[in-house]
This record gives structure tokens, sequence and C-alpha cells, in this order.
């Protein structure tokens, strides 16, 4: 934290990777909530980012949110994380009706050669801010969830990652013939990370 | 190219290696950049799949169909390369969501916000019981549930008391024809000691426990006592004269303060949960306000407000449970309005029109929510969604006006006495384990991450 007032505007690998994952803790509850996945009243309100945030206070969802996180920053530390995907199923059939897409770019500079880059906080939450903005009013064009609903998130890693104990291998949960769109972006000037939600297109052929 | 780890786990993908070798072969042949550059983990094989097999549908083209597929798809050429992922993901999974979730939520997703699960309200009473020579009075107050769990009604001269753990009725007390009928019964908040308005306008103090009778207030009313609520040691009664008498049940010279505004019978009664402002409804169609510490240091027949915008006599009074300066006030049948007023201003809030005399209110004491009871025509109890005042269900079985109701200390089942001479229940407020846990608060919930940088 000292090292933060002094030298504002230097951001480390690891302050990155701490934006970055603390981010998609916060994009991941804002999706359960706006998409209704857990029930409303299983939320509760925070200031993020200049905005009200909610997050789940349900023991399951937020003890898996918290190992996700640590094991995402983990993987961003170490420039291995390419890509995270929060999948929305439904319940009783599997079927996959949303893809929360988080690609990420990693300068691998910055990670072998342990450089820092130069980019202030204030502008980076402001990126994000634009994100969460966007997440919220998805709802208005996203299709209805009208079953019960579960979620997953795929971590999209390098090869020679480790499988570490509590991870199983997946497949990638795709969508058949899926609709996109593309979100804004932010980038810590080391870890670029887009967003793009692709859902099922329920619309019938004219 | 690497056969990616993610999928020799699907079985499907067993079915389909004509196509796989088709899109490396291409790959490998044509370096095409600005195409689509298939991969494994992008391709889309049950799409793939429907359209080598069932591709006369003429669906639009997979590949650069749309400008943000085309995006996407340029995005995962660049960020993505197969060869060198594996997908992963917890092997627990994120604990389900409650089945009771649904059926609700299908029909609210496309509203702005998800809507909050339905709790199923059932609509007809759990428990019926005989309540014979209810006294039929809009004006009386016959029905209370203490704090000990123990229902007590008045039917004529006599004060019964219901167990409700464990369903006993035993009978606390009769008064002679002419001291009686009683006129109204209202627990201390000990639950064990309960005070009785009668028709002479005396008010009597029992222990339930040893069914004993305590003390006798006199020479405060002229006429019936039809009105009572405890602030801790005071008990306030309100009479048919008008008046409404603070006795401090632990002195000798019990009356404490008297308040004067109304000009016809008190007929509602009711201290705000912190104890420091009392409500009071007439058959004048006034409601006052009172503050205690106002009455006590200034003149104490001073009002704090009065309200005058019932149109019939208001009996119903409610304070809100979650919102301190919040009261609800029903109307009589000329006036058929649930009021809700800012006792600290004066403001009216709200008012809603009916239908039907208002004869009582009760907050949900875990939800925001208001339950009325009414008479003419339906005889029904309203479950009105606070603050927007939508109509989330309407309990009949009632066969006449629904002069009383009361609530259990849980706050979950509600007693409602009617004109009908029955006493019903309804579990009308959730079960007991709804009651949710206050919300914590938990600013930085990732805390485990470094912020240093």
């Amino acid at each position: 934290m000292a090292s933060r007032t002094v030298a504002k505007d230097i951001i480390t690998l690891r302050g990155s990777a701490a934006i970055v994952s603390e981010f998609f803790g916060y994009a991941a509850n804002s999706i359960l909530y706006n998409r209704g996945v857990y029930p409303e009243e299983s939320f509760s309100k925070v200031k993020k980012y200049g905005l009200p945030m909610l997050l789940t206070q349900d023991e399951g969802v937020k003890s898996f949110m918290a190992n996700l996180t640590a094991q995402l920053s983990e993987w961003l530390e170490a420039g291995q994380l390419q890509r995270v995907v929060l999948v929305i199923m439904s319940k009783s059939t599997s079927e996959v009706l949303e893809r929360w897409n988080f690609s990420i770019e990693t300068d691998k500079e910055v990670v072998e050669k342990g450089v820092s880059r130069e980019k202030s906080d204030k502008e980076i939450m402001r990126e994000i801010q634009a994100i969460m903005r966007q997440i919220a009013s998805s709802i208005t064009y996203l299709p209805c969830l009208d079953e019960p609903c579960v979620f997953d998130v795929l971590a999209y890693t390098d090869k020679e990652v480790a499988v570490p104990f509590t991870w199983i291998e997946s497949d990638p949960k795709l969508i058949a013939n899926p609709q996109m769109v593309k979100l804004h972006s932010f980038d810590t000037k080391i870890h670029k990370v887009d967003t793009l939600v692709s859902y099922k297109n329920d619309e019938l052929d004219d | 190219m690497d056969a990616g780890g993610s999928f020799t786990s699907s079985n499907k993908s067993q079915s389909r290696n004509p196509l796989q070798e088709q899109i490396l072969h291409r790959r490998n042949s044509r370096e095409n950049l600005d195409r689509f550059i298939p991969n494994r983990s992008a391709m889309d094989f049950d799409y793939a799949h429907y359209m080598l097999t069932e591709a006369r549908k003429g669906k639009e083209n997979p590949v650069a169909s749309s400008p943000s597929k085309e995006a996407y798809r340029k995005q995962l050429a660049e960020t993505f390369n197969m060869n060198r992922t594996r997908i992963l993901a917890f092997k627990n999974k994120p604990p389900t969501p409650a089945e009771s979730l649904f059926p609700e939520a299908s029909s609210s997703v496309q509203q702005t916000k998800p809507t909050k699960p339905r709790r199923s309200i059932p609509q007809t009473s759990e428990r019926t019981l005989d309540a014979p020579e209810l006294v039929d009075d809009y004006y009386l107050n016959l029905l209370d549930w203490g704090s000990s769990n123990v229902l007590a009604i008045a039917l004529g001269n006599t004060v019964y008391l219901w167990d409700a753990t464990d369903s006993s009725t035993s009978e606390l007390m009769t008064v002679d024809d002419d001291t009686g009928p009683v006129t109204s019964v209202s627990w201390a908040p000990d639950g064990r000691h309960i005070a009785v308005g009668l028709n002479n306008s005396e008010v009597q103090l029992w222990d339930t426990t040893s069914n004993r009778q305590l003390r006798t207030l006199r020479g405060g009313h002229g006429s019936r006592v039809g009105a009572l609520d405890w602030n801790n040691h005071i008990l306030t009664t309100g009479g048919m004269d008008g008046l409404i008498i603070n006795n401090d049940v632990r002195i000798r010279s019990h009356i404490v303060e008297t308040y004067r505004g109304h000009h016809q019978e008190v007929c509602g009664l009711k201290w705000s949960a912190s104890g420091q402002q009392l409500a009071s409804g007439g058959n004048d169609n006034l409601l006052h306000i009172w503050d205690r510490s106002v009455a006590s240091s200034n003149s104490p027949t001073q009002w704090l407000h009065r309200l005058e915008d019932h149109t019939a006599a208001v009996k119903a009074l409610a304070w809100c449970p979650f919102q301190s300066n919040l009261l609800a006030s029903g109307g009589g049948g000329g006036d058929r309005c649930i009021k809700f007023w800012n006792t600290h201003t004066g403001a009216c809030l709200n008012s809603v029109d009916t239908g039907s005399q208002v004869c009582s209110l009760l907050w949900n004491k875990n939800e925001r929510e208001l339950l009325s009871s009414h008479g003419f025509t339906q005889n029904q109890l309203t479950l009105w969604k606070y603050p927007s005042m939508v109509k989330m269900a309407e309990l009949t079985g009632h066969t006449s006006r629904v002069l009383f109701m009361a609530q259990s200390p849980d706050g979950c089942t509600v007693a409602s006495a009617a004109g009908d001479e029955t006493l019903r229940f309804w579990n009308v407020f959730g079960t007991p384990e709804v009651a949710k846990p206050a919300p914590k608060a938990n600013p930085e919930p990732f805390a485990n991450l470094n912020r240093i940088r």
C-alpha cells in the first residue's frame, strides 16, 4: 500500500493481476445478480469502481468466488491465463445459454523480465466502470433466462500449466449458432481484458 | 495440431473426425489470416455437425456472417492459440440456486431486475376456531397475541387464553353483566400480565401465570375502554369519552398523563417501537400523534400532529417495523383508505382506497408487506407489497367483517377474528425460518488478493 502512494502510476505484474482477478470477481457477481441466477435477496450492495455493486452473501457461492479469484490471480501473475469464461447453463438440461467471455492478453515482457508499466489507477477504474455498466445494462438485450440456471467458470490457461488439485479439464461448453455482443475492454498495460457475451440465438428463421 | 485436451473427454468429438481433419487441412494449406482461422476450442462442433448433416436449412454461414461475429473470430484467432491452451474448471461446482427461486423468476427476467422468488401464500386458513359471543363491534379491540405465544380473546364477558404452543384453551376471567362485556384486551410486553378494558370504564390487570387479578384501574374514564396499549410499565387506555390516559401500573395514583384531543370514542391506540410516539385514532375521524417528551414537558394535552385526512373512524393503526417514523392507518366504512404517514413531519405519504372498511392493519416483520383486514363486501384479508401497494394476496374465508387481527411473536402467523364468530389462523407472513439475518457489511470480498502495485 505504501508503494502505491509514493509512485502512483507505476503498475507491477502483481498489482495488475490483483486488479484483473478482483475485476473478475465483481463482474461474475454482477452477472449472477443481473441474470437472476441466484435470488436477488442473496446479494448485498457495496460501493466499488464508483458504482453500487452487488455481491453474493450465499456462503457457497462466496467461497467458490474466493477460491476462483485466488487461483486466477496466481495464473495472472505467471502470465498463464488466456481467458476466463463464465457459462450459464440450464439446470435441468445443462444446455449452455450464455457465455461471458473475458479474454486476457498478457504483456510477456513484463512476465519474463519483471519490468513494470505506467498507468494510473483512475484510468483503469474508469475503464472497468464502463464494462460494469455494460454488464448491468445487458439485461435489456439478452434473452430471458426462463428456467432455473446454474453457472460454471472455465479458465483457459497455457498448456504447460499443471492442473491444480481442485481443478479438472473441461470442454469449452460452446453455444450452437450464438449471438455475440462485444463489450468494452480494459487494459492495465500488463493485462488487457476483452469482454464479450455470446448467447443462444432463440430467434426463429424468417 | 494437438488434439486439445479439452476435447478428448468429449465422446462427441470421436464421431466428427472428418470435420476435424478438413479444418486442419485448410488451415495448413492456406494461411488466409483475414478469414476465420479455425481451432478446436473455437470450433462449434455441434453447429458444424449440423451444417454438414443438415446444411440445406441454409442458415447463415458460420464464417463472417455479421460484424460482431467477425470481430469475435478475429479476436479468437489473435488471442488464442489452441496448441497452448487447456480449459480448466473447478471440480467443485458452485451451489445450485434453491429450487424455490423459480417458477416465479421465469416471468420476471425481462424486467430490469430479477424479482424475488414469491413465497407461496396459503389461500385458506390453517386453522379455524369457534369464537361464540364475539361482540361484533368495530370500536373494540378483543384480540391480542402475547410475547409468550398465548392468544387472548374476549368473548362476551369472558377472556379466554389459547396457548399456541400446545393449542390448549383456558378461561382467564369472567365479569358480570353489570361491568361487562369486555371491550379490550392487551398483553403487557412481558407476556405474563394482561390488561382487560371493560364496558363500565374500568381496566383490570391480571397475572396469567397465577390467574390472579392484580389491580383495577378506575377513575380515569367515564365510559367504556375500547383501546389499550402498553409502553413498558405505562398502560395507555382510550375510552368512549375521547380521553387517552397513561397509567403507570406500578404506582398507586396510576394516572400520569391525560391526552385530550378526541371528542368521540378512541378506538385505535398504538405506541411506536421506540416508545416515543403514540398514535391514536377515533370515531371523530381524527388521527393524533402524541410525543412523550412534548406531552410531559409542555402542555400535557397537546398533540404533535392532528391528522384529519380520514373521512371515517380511524381504528386500524400499525407502526412500520423497518422505518421508525412510518405509520399506516386505515379508515372505516365511509373512508376505506389506508394512509401512510411520516410521523415526524405529519406528512401523508400515500393513500390507497381499498374499497372496503379497514378494520385492522399488520406489518410483516420480515418483508416489506402490510396486511389489512376488511369488512363488506368480501370480508377478506389483503396482503400488500410496500411501498408499491400492489396486492399480493387476498385471503377470504370469513363470512363477516374481520374485526381484529393479531400477529404471533415470530411474526409469521396471523390470527383474525370476525363478526362470523370464528377465529382463523393464516400462515401469511412466511415460515419462521424465513427470518433473514441482518446483512453484514462486507466491503472487501476479495481481500485475499494482494493490492500491491
